[in-house]
């Protein structure tokens, strides 16, 4: 069993072709992996039986010598992407039960390349946190275990966190999961694997519950590069009911991983090293930084001047749109319900009751810099520093051609161990949040282990639409870096 | 000068500004692909879109921008090229999305004109603050049930431009000679319909009062007004009770009423007195919408003749006075059914025929223009009857309430009945002469100063020639004999 | 920028979410630590600068005026708490 699950989605494809294994085989496998691994709670909801009927059309399609690029994969959705006639929670007991009739284009995409669901993996709720412990339906744990102290829970990171662990602990092959300020690529270094948040614009937003709808991103969770580029590849594309979802073709990004990066200019830009990172991260970064080198990549220092007020810029612009983009949570067509006996008493009951803390106060965040009088102090500066901060890479990348960073500024913390400050939390993101508000292609890719034996990411940055350049890099960074830890209890 | 209101302190001048909201003529709605139709069941034209499905996400329609672009050069706006969307925030049943999207501070079109023809012969010019487009809300029904609303979503997203004027206006009669015009104009573009009884046409009217010379007072806004009729008493409702509280010595506050059509009262709506802050901010879903200088100058090349410049071309043309060219252009087919009578015709007797009988048969019966009792040809030919001498004005209404009843041609009616008028001056010389010799002794009474005994004459020739004398020939006829 | 009690409560019905009393209280402290973390975008010189308006470099997309949606009441409805006779409903609205 550990055989099956311990593939790659490449070699499994490979296999699959070659017909060595059935999908039925294969999604099997992986069942059972779900169901062993429960202690997890990664799964917000399980679709076995689902699976299995998909299984059998990946079959059957692949004797007919039609099989899509995905056909017969088992993966993970996250809960934020609509499954028609499957719940689909946000992790959140304001959707608790809320079965939507339609699919998302990302799942629909997914399903369309053959792929096999597995479940809806958990969240942070509404996608806002970097830890995963906001879900209602109670925290994920990481399937990493510090070498100190293997009693502790850690964190998987948030807010694709069930994705992450689901990956990270060879219960689903791949996930998707969805990136505004870091949400695929900090739970991709914290667990370990590789988490690719494409260029804003990439993969159609419809039908994926909506955030911050200028941040939010789908992309690709797995255990390696060119697996993220194979799944990138089915989910990603032109989306006309999106608005913003580009008119572009999309290039063959497996392809563009040719090992060769000789010639390119790496930036390393000087803010993302401030006093008080840690040595371990540091070091880390440094190591890949002489990877690249040695493969032929000139490092080159460059300087993104306003990468310090990122993470304030986002915690304005993001909380502003979420709390628009959540007023139709509100008991009327669909989702939990608590009576009044008016309308505004319904609907401050019912949301009271089914929005968590962190959902609470960044829909008051965002509601309050959004108020008359605030509107210009907050909102517009914050898009003016928006502009200021992508202004910044794109001068860099006149320069460079990828940029490389840590992804996260430590390794996975425990699960009890947070304070009460809201920010702290916040500061999780610090390397991930600028890239996302400036909606460049941005991927983790895990390269070492921290003294506790946890998984530490980096981070490479591209240009808008560049994923190439990105996976070609990121490729050749993975290749060095030979990472090959899995979490405990996992065999290779 | 100007319209005043009489109050305790003196007179009081009355501002008035207009906000219409017009439902823009479309298959499908704003930003949905769900149909625009009137009086379908309930959510059965709604999208997931529109019912604001977790996920869902907007698209613009290209046909409702082009309208937008197309009421601008109609209201001799500026269009801007670049506009933005903005959410309004607020919650509200009708709201599903708990915003609107609309338009803020970078609406699609900004300043214009409207020219209004008052009765008395003078013109006013009504400034155009904007128009933008924004999203209509869904519907509710309170009456269904004892405890709950009904929400019935199917208008909800279905494109509305907002029509904000200038508070030039001063005085109801003004406000209604405005609304009266914009649905013209609008109904001449073929963007909206203009129908104000089933709400695709809705008026928010802004009233403030103030003494001559002063600064412009707090205004209040008044809405539900659907109908013209309404709006004149809402108007002036409002004035007089904002009238009555400065000379209570108490203030105005600036708040949003409700017109209440049986008491004929304007209230205070108790949802909205808590002060909304709509925090509005662009909409993230949907970038700011750039308009080609080609694609205006293509509406621009397709506009129709509008009201004014048909008007200026009928006085021109037709030699119509500004009052009676105002009348036949307010209506688009009305303006084109006239043109059809008056083609090589005169045009002052068309207009007469067509203002007067024509539209008196329409409002009688309860007809629109686009069902005329009478064609256009016909009624031309029965001008032509006219002209040629074939019919006096008085058969010729008699002809006409034939036409009307029977559908028939002028000329097929005149030759079934005989209706031809007498123009032969021996015949009506005979007449005459048959009506003094039968009636000796009014003749004595007239030749000794009772003139009044002429009509009587008259009427006599009349009857005996069963209406058809020509009554010109009688006259001179008449006169001659009476000596 | 301290917000207090008062101010949470306006933010809280503004945004229709009943917050129990000393959770607001609560609330006031969070959201001060947040808008005094936020502030420091106060330094940044913006002068010139234009609002970002969307990282997507693009115009409007715009779609044919055809009716392509609609028309599926049961799906519409499906999810919710409490519809009667093709209808949503909440608590009867007096205006």
């Amino acid at each position: 069993m550990s055989e099956l699950t311990n593939l790659t989605i490449a070699d499994a494809r490979a296999k699959l072709a070659k017909g060595e294994i059935s999908a039925v085989e294969l999604t099997e496998a992986h069942i059972q992996a779900m169901e062993a691994a429960r202690g997890l709670n990664a799964f917000v909801t399980e679709t076995p039986d689902l699976a299995l009927e998909r299984a059998r059309e990946a079959d059957a399609a692949q004797k007919k010598g039609e099989a899509g690029i995905l056909s017969g994969i088992p993966l993970g959705i996250k809960d934020l992407f609509a499954t028609e006639g499957v719940r689909t929670t946000a992790s959140s007991k304001i959707l608790e039960n809320f079965v939507p009739p339609y699919e998302s284009t990302i799942s629909a995409n997914l399903k369309k390349a053959g792929a096999v669901m597995l479940g809806k993996t958990s969240l942070d709720e509404f996608a806002m946190g970097s830890s995963n412990m906001t879900s209602a339906f109670g925290p994920v744990i990481s399937p990493w275990k510090r070498k100190s102290n293997s009693n502790a829970q850690l964190v998987p990171g948030g807010s694709s966190g069930g994705s992450a662990s689901a990956v990270s602990a060879r219960i689903a092959m791949g996930a998707t999961g969805t990136d505004t300020g870091g949400s695929i690529r900090q739970p991709a270094s914290f667990c370990g694997i590789v988490g690719f948040k494409p260029t804003y614009g990439r993969c159609s937003r419809w039908g994926t519950i909506a955030f911050a709808s200028s941040l939010d991103q789908a992309g690709p969770m797995t255990r390696t590069v060119k697996d993220a580029a194979l799944m990138l590849q089915a989910m990603a594309g032109h989306d006309p009911k999106d608005s913003t979802s580009a008119n572009i073709a999309l290039p063959d990004f497996a392809a563009a991983m040719t090992g060769d990066i000789r010639g390119l200019k790496i930036g390393i830009p000087k803010e993302y090293r401030p006093d008080g990172l840690s040595a371990e991260i540091s070091k880390l970064w440094d190591d890949g930084i002489e990877m690249l080198k040695a493969a032929g990549a000139t490092p080159v220092e460059i300087s993104l001047p306003h990468t310090k007020y990122a993470l304030a810029t986002y915690y304005i612009v993001a909380p502003a749109e979420c709390s628009s983009n959540l007023a139709r949570y509100d008991g009327v067509r669909y989702g939990m319900r608590v009576e009044g006996k008016t309308l505004d008493e319904l609907y401050a009951k019912t949301r009271a009751a089914g929005f968590g803390q962190e959902v609470r106060r960044r829909i008051l965040i965002g509601t309050y810099v959004l108020s008359a009088g605030y509107y210009d102090a907050y909102y517009t500066k914050a898009q003016k520093v928006r502009a200021l901060i992508a202004e910044d890479f794109r001068k860099a990348f006149e320069t460079v051609d990828a940029i490389l960073t840590p992804t996260a500024p430590s390794a996975a913390f425990g699960l009890g161990e947070t304070n009460d400050d809201p920010v702290a939390m916040w500061l999780n993101d610090v390397f991930t949040v600028p890239a996302s508000l400036a909606g460049l292609p941005g991927i983790s890719v895990p390269t070492g282990l921290s003294s506790e034996g946890l998984p530490l990411g980096l981070q490479l940055l591209g240009r808008p639409f560049d994923e190439e350049t990105v996976l070609k890099v990121a490729g050749v960074l993975e290749s060095a870096a030979g990472f090959k830890a899995t979490p405990n209890g996992v065999e290779i | 000068m100007g319209y005043v209101i009489q109050g305790e302190t003196g007179d009081w001048e009355l501002v008035i500004g207009l906000e219409v909201h017009a439902q823009v003529t479309s298959k499908s709605k704003l930003f949905s692909g769900a149909a625009t139709s009137f009086g379908a069941e309930p959510n059965t034209e709604v999208s997931l879109v529109d019912a604001a499905m977790p996920g869902m996400l907007p698209v613009i329609n290209e046909y409702c921008v082009e309208q937008a672009i197309r009421t601008g050069l109609g209201l001799k706006a500026q269009i801007n090229k670049t506009s933005v969307f903005a959410r309004k925030n607020y919650f509200y049943a009708d709201l599903p999305q708990g915003y609107q999207i609309s338009q803020y501070d970078q609406p699609i079109v900004g300043e214009g004109t409207i020219i209004l023809d008052m009765k008395d012969g003078s013109t006013r010019t009504i400034g155009i603050e904007r128009l933008h487009l924004e999203q209509d809300a869904g519907k509710s029904l309170h009456d269904q049930h004892p405890s709950k609303s009904f929400i019935d979503l199917n208008r909800a997203g279905t494109a509305l431009m907002e029509i904000v004027s200038k508070p030039d206006m001063r005085s109801p009669e003004e406000a209604a000679a405005y609304v009266t015009k914009l649905r013209s104009i609008l109904r001449y573009l073929g963007t909206c319909d203009g129908n104000m009884a089933e709400g695709s046409m809705r008026c928010d009217i802004n009233v403030s009062v103030r003494k001559a010379g002063e600064p412009y007072r707090t205004r209040t806004e008044t809405k539900n007004v659907n109908s013209i009729r309404f709006m004149f008493q809402a108007i002036e409702y409002e004035a007089r009770r904002q009238i009555d509280l400065y000379e209570e010595g108490g203030e105005v506050v600036q708040e949003t009423r409700l017109f209440d059509a049986n008491k004929g009262e304007t209230r205070s709506m108790r949802s909205k007195e808590n002060a909304h802050d709509y925090r509005y901010f662009p909409d993230p879903d949907l970038l700011p919408l750039v308009l080609s200088d080609e694609e205006i100058a293509k509406v621009k090349a397709s506009l129709p003749e509008l009201p004014d410049e048909k008007k200026e071309r009928f006085m021109r043309d037709y030699q119509l006075s500004n009052y009676d060219a105002g009348v036949l252009v307010a209506d688009q087919e009305s303006a084109h059914f006239f043109e059809t009578v008056a083609k090589g015709r005169d045009p002052k007797l068309a207009a007469n025929w067509v203002m007067g009988d024509f539209f008196g048969a329409l409002n009688r019966l309860g007809k629109e223009i686009t069902d005329p009792p009478v064609t256009a040809a016909n009624l031309g030919a029965l001008v032509d009857l006219i002209a040629d001498n074939t019919l006096s004005g008085r058969l010729a209404k008699e002809v006409f309430e034939l036409m009307v009843e029977t559908g028939k041609a002028p000329g097929d009616i005149v030759e079934e009945r005989g209706l031809r008028q007498v123009t032969d001056t021996g015949a009506i010389d005979k007449a005459i002469a048959d009506v003094l010799a039968a009636n000796p002794d009014k003749v004595a009474e007239y030749k000794s100063g009772k003139d009044k005994l002429f009509g009587f004459f008259v009427g006599q020739v009349m009857k005996a020639t069963a209406g058809k004398a020509n009554p010109a020939l009688v006259n001179d006829s008449l006169k001659k004999q009476l000596g | 920028m301290s917000l207090d009690k008062d101010t949470v409560k306006k933010l809280a019905t503004l945004a229709r979410l009943d917050l129990p009393e000393a959770e607001l209280t609560h609330l006031a402290g969070e959201l001060s630590t947040i808008m005094q973390f936020v502030e420091q975008l106060g330094e940044v010189n913006t002068d010139g600068v234009a609002p970002m308006a969307s990282v997507a470099h693009m115009n409007l997309p715009r779609r044919k005026d055809e009716v392509t949606d609609g028309g599926y009441p049961e799906r519409v409805l499906a999810n919710a708490p409490d519809a009667m006779d093709g209808f949503y409903t909440v608590p009867k609205v007096v205006e």
